[in-house]
Order: C-alpha cells, then sequence, then structure tokens
C-alpha cells in the first residue's frame, strides 16, 4: 500500500469515528449544547480542553518556528503551557462556581451591566474569529499535501466536517470528538517522535533523546546542532536572538491570553463542580505537556536532519521529500550559482516577495504538469531571487508534516501525522465556532436583544450561527491574514488585554466596578489591535516601540486594561451589596453556604 | 448538609485568607521558574550543564523544566484546596 492509500484509510477512518461520536451524542437542550450539560468527567474534560487547545499551529506550526527560531521558540513552549498554571489557579474554579454559560455571562452579571456584557461579547467573537482562521489554513494545508487537491478545496472539506459535527453535537458532541481526537493526534505526534528519537540518539525517549548523544559521534545532538547552523551562517541554535524584554512580553500575552480565551474558559464550564475544574485543569496541562515536551525535541531532531541532507546536496539527488514539498509550494530553490547543487545559508531569505504582496509567499510559474521548469528539473518562481547566497526557502509547517519522510519512516506513520494534523486543526475549530455561536445566540440575541426567545428557538439560531461562523471561517482560511502560528499568536494578545484582567479583578476585587471595567476592556483591546494593525499591515517593518514585537504587545496592553480599570473603578462609587454576595459567593465553595452545586443553569 | 453545620464567617474568612497566601506562593515559583530561570536569568544558568546531557541549564528550563514545573504547582494547588474545602465544609467536599 503506498503513502496515499494510507492517508485516504486512516483520515476516512478518523473521520468515520467523529461523525459516528457526533451523531451518538448530540445535542437536545440548550445545556447540552452549551456546556455538554455540566456533567463531564474530570480526565475526559482535561482531553478534551487539550485538542481544543492545541490547534493546528501547535501540532503543524509549533515544531517548526522553534526548529527555525531555537531557543526563542521558548516563548511559545512556556507561554502555551504556564496560562494553564492561572487558569488552574486565578480562574477556572471561581468561573465554574458561578455556574452560568459564558465569559460573556460572568463579565455581564458581576458588572450588572448589559454594556459590559455587550463589550465582551464583541471581545469574544474578535478573538475567536482571529483565532479559527488558522484554524481553516490549517486544515488546508494538511489535505493539499496528503490528498493532493487544492488548499482551497482543502479548507471547504474541512468546513462540511467541522459544520456537521459542531452544528449536530453542540458542546456534547465536540467535547466526545474531541476526546478521540486528542488521541488520534497525540498518538500520531508521538510515534514520530520516537522513531526520529531512537534512530538520532538510541534513546526512545524524545524528551530525554534530545539531550543525548548524535548516533555514537562522541558530541551531544545540541552541539552538533550548534557547530552545524554556525558552520552554515545560522544562528546558534541553543542561544537566544530576540531582546530579554521582547521574549518577557511575549511568554506574558501568550500566558495570560491562554488564560483568557473564551474557548479555554469554556471548558471548565462543562464539569460537575469547582474542585473538579481544578482537577481537569491539571489533567488538561499533563495532556498538552505530552506534546509541549515533546515538540522541542522534534525540533531539534528535524533540524539537524535538514542540515545534514539538503545542504550542498545536488538536486537531482534530493530525497523524494524535498520534491513532493516543493510542488506543494511548501519549498523553492532558486539555483543562483548555477551549481546544480542547493546551498541553504543562514544569510537571509533566498526570495523577495512579490511587489504587490507584502507578505511573503512564494509564487510559482505554473501549476501541476504545466508547472515550469528549470535547468535541473526545480519548479522556477515568478518571486526575484534576493542577493543573499541561500538558495532554499522552507516553510515552517514542513518540519512536522515532512518529519516522517525526512526520517524515512514506513509509510502509515505519514500517513497518520495528515490524521493528527487534520484533528489537531478540526478540534480547536470546533470548539471556536461553539463559542462564536453561543456568543452570538446566547449572549447578543437572548440576552441582548431578545429575552424571550424560547429554548427551542434558542438553539435552533445556535446552529445557524455555527453554521455562518464556519462559513466566514472558511473565507479566512482561503484568505489567510498571515501564517498559521502568527494569526493565533495575536488572539492571544488580544485576549489577554480583554478578558484576562476583567475575570482576575471580578473575582479578587470587590472594589472593581462597572465603569472601570468597560473602560478597560476598551482600552487594553483598542490599544493591542492598533499596535498589531499598525506593525503588521500599516507600516511592516517599522520602529518598534521599545523593541517589543506585535505578538508581545498583548501583555502591555493588559496592564493598561489592568491601570485604567483600576484607577476608574476608585473614581466610581462602590459597586451594589448584591454584587459584592455574589463575589462572596464565587469565592468559597456552594456548600459553604447549604447548597447544592447542580451545574450551570440559564437564569 | 445540616443548617447548624454550615461553616462560621470566621472560618470562612480563614478559607479565603489562606487561598491567597497559597496562590501568593505558587504563583512566585510560577514566576521565578518560568520568567526567572527561563528568561531573565537564563544566561547566567547556560553556564551550567545537566550532568551527562547536552542541556543548557537555561535553555532546559525554557524548553521543558518549566513545563515539569507548572504540572507540579497545578498537582499541589488541587491537593491543598481539597484539604481546605474539606476543613471549611466539616469533612464534606464541595
Amino acid at each position: 500500500m503506498d503513502v496515499r492509500i494510507w492517508t485516504y484509510l486512516l483520515v476516512g477512518a478518523t473521520f468515520a469515528l467523529y461523525i459516528g461520536i457526533a451523531i451518538w451524542s448530540r445535542a437536545g437542550s440548550t445545556k447540552d449544547f452549551y456546556v455538554a450539560g455540566g456533567g463531564v468527567p474530570s480526565v475526559a474534560n482535561g482531553m478534551a480542553t487539550a485538542a481544543d487547545w492545541m490547534s493546528a499551529a501547535s501540532f503543524i506550526s509549533m515544531a517548526g518556528i522553534i526548529s527555525f527560531a531555537g531557543r526563542d521558540g521558548a516563548v511559545y513552549l512556556m507561554g502555551w503551557t504556564g496560562g494553564y498554571v492561572l487558569l488552574a489557579l486565578l480562574l477556572a474554579p471561581y468561573l465554574r462556581r458561578f455556574g452560568k454559560f459564558t465569559v460573556p455571562d460572568f463579565i455581564g452579571d458581576r458588572y450588572y451591566s448589559k454594556l459590559a456584557r455587550f463589550v465582551a461579547v464583541l471581545c469574544a467573537i474578535f478573538v475567536s474569529f482571529t483565532y479559527v482562521a488558522g484554524q481553516m489554513r490549517g486544515v488546508g494545508v494538511v489535505f493539499s499535501r496528503f490528498l493532493e487537491v487544492e488548499v482551497n478545496t482543502g479548507v471547504v472539506i474541512g468546513m462540511i466536517i467541522v459544520l456537521f459535527y459542531a452544528v449536530l453535537g453542540g458542546m456534547k458532541g465536540i467535547t466526545y470528538t474531541q476526546v478521540a481526537q486528542y488521541c488520534v493526534l497525540i498518538f500520531a505526534f508521538m510515534v514520530p517522535a520516537i522513531f526520529l528519537s531512537i534512530q538520532m540518539t538510541g534513546n526512545p525517549v524524545p524528551q530525554i533523546g534530545m539531550g543525548g548523544e548524535y548516533q555514537d559521534t562522541g558530541k551531544t545532538l545540541l552541539d552538533t546542532l550548534d557547530g552545524l547552523s554556525r558552520e552554515l551562517g545560522f544562528n546558534t541554535y541553543t542561544d537566544g536572538q530576540k531582546s530579554t524584554l521582547d521574549v518577557f512580553c511575549i511568554t506574558a500575552a501568550l500566558m495570560c491570553g491562554t488564560a483568557g480565551l473564551p474557548h479555554v474558559i469554556v471548558r471548565f464550564y462543562t464539569v460537575k463542580k469547582a474542585s473538579a475544574a481544578r482537577t481537569s485543569a491539571l489533567w488538561a496541562l499533563l495532556f498538552i505537556a505530552i506534546l509541549y515536551t515533546t515538540a522541542p525535541a522534534v525540533a531539534v531532531f528535524a533540524r539537524v536532519n535538514l542540515l545534514k541532507t539538503v545542504s550542498e546536496t545536488s538536486y537531482a539527488e534530493v530525497p523524494d521529500w524535498f520534491k513532493n514539498w516543493e510542488n506543494s509550494g511548501l519549498i523553492a530553490w532558486v539555483d543562483k550559482n548555477q551549481d546544480g547543487k542547493i546551498q541553504y545559508l543562514g544569510d537571509g531569505a533566498a526570495l523577495a516577495p512579490m511587489p504587490d504582496d507584502p507578505k511573503f509567499i512564494p509564487r510559482f510559474d505554473g501549476l501541476g504538469d504545466d508547472a515550469a521548469r528549470g535547468d535541473s528539473g526545480e519548479r522556477l518562481l515568478l518571486n526575484p531571487p534576493t542577493d543573499a547566497a541561500n538558495e532554499l526557502y522552507i516553510d515552517r509547517d514542513i518540519i512536522v508534516l515532512a518529519n516522517p519522510e525526512i526520517g524515512q519512516l514506513p509509510d502509515w506513520v505519514i500517513a497518520l501525522v495528515a490524521a493528527g494534523g487534520l484533528a489537531a486543526a478540526l478540534s480547536t475549530a470546533a470548539g471556536l465556532l461553539l463559542v462564536i455561536s453561543t456568543s452570538v445566540a446566547h449572549d447578543l440575541v437572548k440576552k441582548t436583544f431578545a429575552p424571550n426567545l424560547s429554548e427551542k428557538a434558542e438553539l435552533v439560531l445556535a446552529r445557524c450561527a455555527a453554521g455562518g461562523a464556519v462559513v466566514i471561517a472558511g473565507y479566512f482560511g482561503v484568505n489567510p491574514p498571515g501564517f498559521v502560528a502568527q494569526v493565533v499568536a495575536f488572539a492571544f494578545g488580544l485576549a489577554a488585554s480583554s478578558f484576562f484582567p476583567a475575570i482576575i479583578l471580578g473575582i479578587f476585587s470587590k472594589r472593581t466596578t462597572m465603569a472601570g471595567v468597560i473602560a478597560g476592556m476598551i482600552c487594553g483591546i483598542i490599544f493591542t489591535a492598533s499596535y498589531i494593525i499598525y506593525f503588521k499591515f500599516v507600516n511592516p517593518g517599522g520602529e518598534l516601540w521599545w523593541g517589543i514585537s506585535p505578538e508581545g504587545i498583548g501583555s502591555i496592553g493588559m496592564l493598561v486594561n489592568f491601570v485604567v480599570t483600576v484607577v476608574v473603578s476608585k473614581l466610581t462609587p462602590h459597586p451594589p451589596k448584591e454584587i459584592r454576595d455574589l463575589v462572596d459567593r464565587v469565592r468559597l465553595p456552594r456548600a459553604a453556604f447549604g447548597e447544592e452545586d447542580a451545574g450551570p443553569v440559564d437564569h | 448538609m445540616e443548617d447548624n453545620d454550615l461553616p462560621t464567617e470566621a472560618e470562612k474568612e480563614r478559607y479565603w485568607r489562606k487561598n491567597l497566601s497559597w496562590l501568593g506562593g505558587l504563583l512566585a515559583v510560577w514566576f521565578i521558574v518560568s520568567y526567572g530561570c527561563g528568561v531573565l536569568f537564563a544566561d547566567q544558568l547556560d553556564k551550567i550543564r545537566i550532568p551527562g546531557t547536552g542541556f543548557k541549564l537555561g535553555f532546559w528550563f525554557a524548553q521543558q523544566g518549566s513545563i515539569y514545573v507548572f504540572l507540579v504547582l497545578i498537582a499541589i494547588y488541587v491537593k491543598v484546596m481539597n484539604r481546605l474545602d474539606r476543613e471549611l465544609l466539616h469533612g464534606g467536599n464541595d
């Protein structure tokens, strides 16, 4: 059996499984649709949270980004795991005790204001759309490579699958589908990692192999990589390039963003009680940590393999994977010195962007069988070459997708990675679409405009909203605003600068008022969004403030939000007594007031 | 649970204070490990190598160690809060 048949088989089998689960666990009530009935066991919820949250960016792009960034890639590793400490300690148990459906519910009730709720809804929708665009693109990339369809066709196929189980199953369907998706994605990530670790270091545990000796050369793997990198003019792998302040800010923005992401927070509404919310956060981080401690190891293995295989190899002799990925448009080679060999050097990009396209995406001359070919048989590009001696463009996403081929692993492993990438992208997309549909149906329509809406009508509306959201997400997937992981990084910055301070202050400070939180959220998100839009789209490459990159500005936006909220709160009258009582009740177990915790209810 | 078995105001106050001091302690460790060892003092720590491996210590904290510590922190908090819950509720649970 060749790779293609394996891929159809595995992807088909997993899709059938997801759809089967969705039909089995379809939602009958709004409570099922929004919070899976509020009775999901901690371990299952932890797994679903992990799948919900590990996106196409975590699965496909992260190891690649680390592989190219070296040391600095740690911002993603720490940033996307450290947030769970904040979640477990500062947010999840309290929000669970509060016992409503959504984050805007909490903001709206705690800050006794429809306006605050409305601002929160807008923030939730904005953050979720920013994030979901990257997921659909990830689906498209996987489809295009492994099933040999156009990226855009892949996006459409992904849309239909997500639409099916998100619309039918709601949170209940999504939760149990995500448990299955977690198993698929972690298996798919670990198998190639373990194979590679054994090949390169003789140790089956990638986390340990990463620090081990490279193929009995007497040198450690990391020293070998540092040496190779320096030789070819790349930065030393284990040394950082970004400024300490920038690394600090990006890490903080990602951590607080994780804790402020509506689709992550809502997961803790689905468990039975507050203590289960804490346990659930522990399980979630454990399941996430398996992938997150393996990814830096994969990054190192792949980088060494790549530099060893490609550098100074003649195009005629490169392995098949190189040409396969060139055909998918993720590798581009231009033979600047006409020697027929690939020079892969660290002296800059090989190709210049097209004049009409500020983002760098290689444009090839012709498609498929019509592709224009150069003297060695390489695909020709429309992009002009740069003056740098480097001749190779490699898309970061390749590191994970092509790893099994680069490591010459069996065909079924390659197919498994395709299924895993799709599981990661689909699970996150579904979780986000649910937040969007909940925001629209529950927070916007029911709570703001039409309080008399019946439950049945609300459920229909939620399903329509999910459908609409899929279509918009698909549009962004076809016209992506940047690399998958970068788009996601923005969502984190925006979440950090809007929700995180509002929720923390809502729980830990009774003095925080309606006016304070509205002003804070608006200032935070406007500051962050303007900085990102200005330095990414209006004036890319401009002089950054204090050298903080757009990915890290969320942490400054968060400080702005905190300061504005606290100052405005001081200047406005105390919140009413019933709000202070509400905060007291959120701080203590329900049973301390002689009440049962019956799960989220719609008042 | 009978009404007369409900915790007193003083007990509730104590529960929240204890919660806050545990939060403070655990978050201090969280900050020191991630931002301290992984970012601010990483260069100094890089001079040390973990014996028998290729890991420089700062690099290891940034790409591996901090994640393990995060897990331990949450595990401690889960245990502590379950105990505090039991104390507050006189043996019942949340």
